[in-house]
């Protein structure tokens, strides 16, 4: 359990996170999201333990994080921002400082080592000093340093920063495996991320929670949510064929993109307009090239969230 | 202690992963000969001791400790590892001594690998080898003292350099009281109480004691008081600044 509460960060009279209060349960896959400067990464180092709040109050697993310091850290794994480590160490010698500073008892330590080599593919760059290493290696080798002790609690900052389109879904896939006995936070401002792998998110802006729901409440706030696009193989009937939409009940207004010769319904509250509208273009005929059923569109109710919030 | 145990073991090992065991050590050496030999006059004052190789020492550690204790905290800050040490479960005096222990051992090697001194004056005379073995233990007690204040500069920056030359000041600060040219300048301006107690407090004094083979309890509780007081600084710079 991670207990959040009125937790303010301030640098002089900046004031980085504002009274932001929240709990993270097990089992929750929680997305933090915000423009840069949001106060994300602040808010992460201080639930980590790295910097002191200035007033407010975080728990991890029952330990109060600056009180209780070193019992709430053995229940973290943190990977910080830009995944720092010590460039001069191979990725096995600073894995084994890791899980020796860890206090994780020397008879279990190469069966742990070997697990998490094993589950972030490190076999082959082990021997090499992480300074040699692909940002796409380093960034799985500060992962393997964050669970190598297998925590309650992750934190990851950005934990697919840098890497290629494959490797993002690799480490994915390895937060999916572990999220169901974990509380996992991972700051992103890759939206597609936190519906890949957040059963929850946290919108933030300006130190502030301004959305606090799941990926899918998230969308439903979009006016693309349940929305309907055409396309028609004949152009012409475009403008006929949108006035036509527009007189149904289900719809409280339609857009013409000329360009793309799509005609996107948005629904009226509480209304699915794609069987009428399916059902309209049948009794009309219309030479229908699409007709989809369009899913919320998380970055435009972020950007309506956060009103192009940026400090 | 286990935590001490793994930071040490860590910073050590990384002295020798990069060139600046090397190099440190190279340079000592080399510096310590030049010193001892031609400065010293090892040869022409005919003696049978190494006060002409340890005479040199403070002013050697003068440069050379700043250079070994600049990166201890100042790298971290830069490279953002602090980060990653400070959330790992450690109490920050832990890290603090870990660091500060792998740099000293590391000290410790380089002068230890000064023996063919010791050995070329076995072969050439009969010294007295209980006082140089004092003169070697002050000789490290010393290099602490300069790391301890070294140590607790680093971390209040993440500028190596700038941490290099306000250890250099500092490490002087601390010498100067000792000299006698100092302690001339100071004798026709102050009172004679007053020079000899701002020389008990630099370090020289404490060291010429020592390297003479008088190992007395005041000089002792001076070093480890001096290294605690600036590793207890170091930590509490540390916790008042961690980020940056």
């Amino acid at each position: 359990m991670i207990e959040v509460q009125g937790l303010t960060k301030e640098y002089g009279r900046f004031r980085a996170v504002d009274d932001l209060s929240f709990r993270v349960a097990p089992g929750e896959v929680l997305g933090f999201l915000g423009p840069n400067g949001a106060g994300k990464t602040t808010t992460m180092r201080i639930v980590a333990g790295f910097l002191p709040a200035t007033s407010g109050r975080v728990q991890v697993a029952g330990f109060d994080v600056e009180t209780q310091a070193v019992a709430a850290k053995r229940h973290i794994g943190y990977l910080p921002e830009g995944a720092p480590s010590y460039p001069e160490m191979t990725p096995r010698s600073f894995l084994d400082f890791i899980a020796e500073a860890r206090g994780i008892a020397p008879s279990a330590r190469r069966k742990r080592l070997d697990d998490v080599i094993q589950l972030l593919h490190l076999d082959r760059v082990l021997d090499q000093s992480i300074d040699t290493l692909s940002k796409g290696y380093r960034r799985r080798v500060g992962l393997a340093q964050a669970i190598v002790h297998d925590p309650d609690v992750l934190i990851l900052d950005e934990p697919t920063d840098g890497l290629d389109p494959n490797q993002k879904h690799e480490v994915r896939e390895l937060i999916g495996r572990m999220a169901k006995s974990k509380i996992i936070v991972i700051s992103t401002h890759l939206l597609e991320e936190v519906e890949a792998v957040c059963n929850r998110a946290i919108i933030i802006a300006r130190g502030k929670i301004l959305a606090d729901d799941t990926p899918r409440g998230l969308e439903a706030r979009s006016r693309f949510y349940n929305a309907v696009s055409l396309k028609l193989a004949n152009p012409d009937l475009l403008d006929s064929a949108r006035k036509a939409i527009n007189q149904l009940p289900e719809v409280a207004a339609t857009e013409l993109d000329e360009k793309l010769g799509r005609i996107t319904a948005f629904p009226a509250p509480g209304k699915l307009p794609l069987a009428p509208i399916n059902a309209l273009a049948e009794r009309q005929q219309w030479p229908l090239a699409e007709l989809h059923l369009e899913s919320g569109r998380l970055d435009e109710v972020f950007r309506t969230i956060t009103g192009g919030a940026t400090a | 202690m286990s935590g001490v145990a793994a930071v040490f073991k860590r910073e050590l090992a990384s002295y020798f992963a990069t060139p600046i065991a090397y190099v440190f050590i190279v340079i000592f050496l080399v510096l310590a000969g030049v010193f001892t030999f031609f400065y010293g006059g090892f040869y022409e004052t005919g003696q049978a001791d190494l006060s002409a190789f340890f005479y040199w020492h403070p002013w050697l550690y003068l440069f050379l400790v700043p250079a070994l204790s600049m990166r201890l905290w100042a790298e971290e800050r830069k490279s953002g590892s602090i980060e990653l040490l400070m959330t790992l479960p450690l109490e920050t005096w832990q890290a603090v001594a870990g660091k500060y222990l792998a740099a000293w051992a590391f000290t410790a090697i380089s002068v230890a690998l000064t023996f063919p001194i010791w050995i070329t004056v076995n072969y050439l005379g009969d010294p007295d080898n209980g006082v140089i073995i004092a003169a070697y233990f002050g000789s490290i007690l010393m290099a602490g003292g300069f790391l301890a204040v070294g140590a607790c500069i680093s971390a209040t920056t993440k500028n190596q350099v700038i941490a290099f030359i306000l250890s250099v000041v500092a490490c002087f600060v601390l010498l100067a009281p000792g000299l006698g040219v100092v302690q001339q300048v100071l004798g026709g301006i102050a009172p004679q109480w007053l020079v000899d107690g701002l020389a008990s407090l630099g370090f020289q004094e404490h060291f010429d004691y020592i390297s003479k083979g008088v190992i007395d309890l005041r000089d002792l509780v001076y070093f480890a008081l001096l290294i605690g007081a600036a590793l207890y600084a170091n930590t509490i710079v540390l916790e008042m600044k961690k980020a940056d």
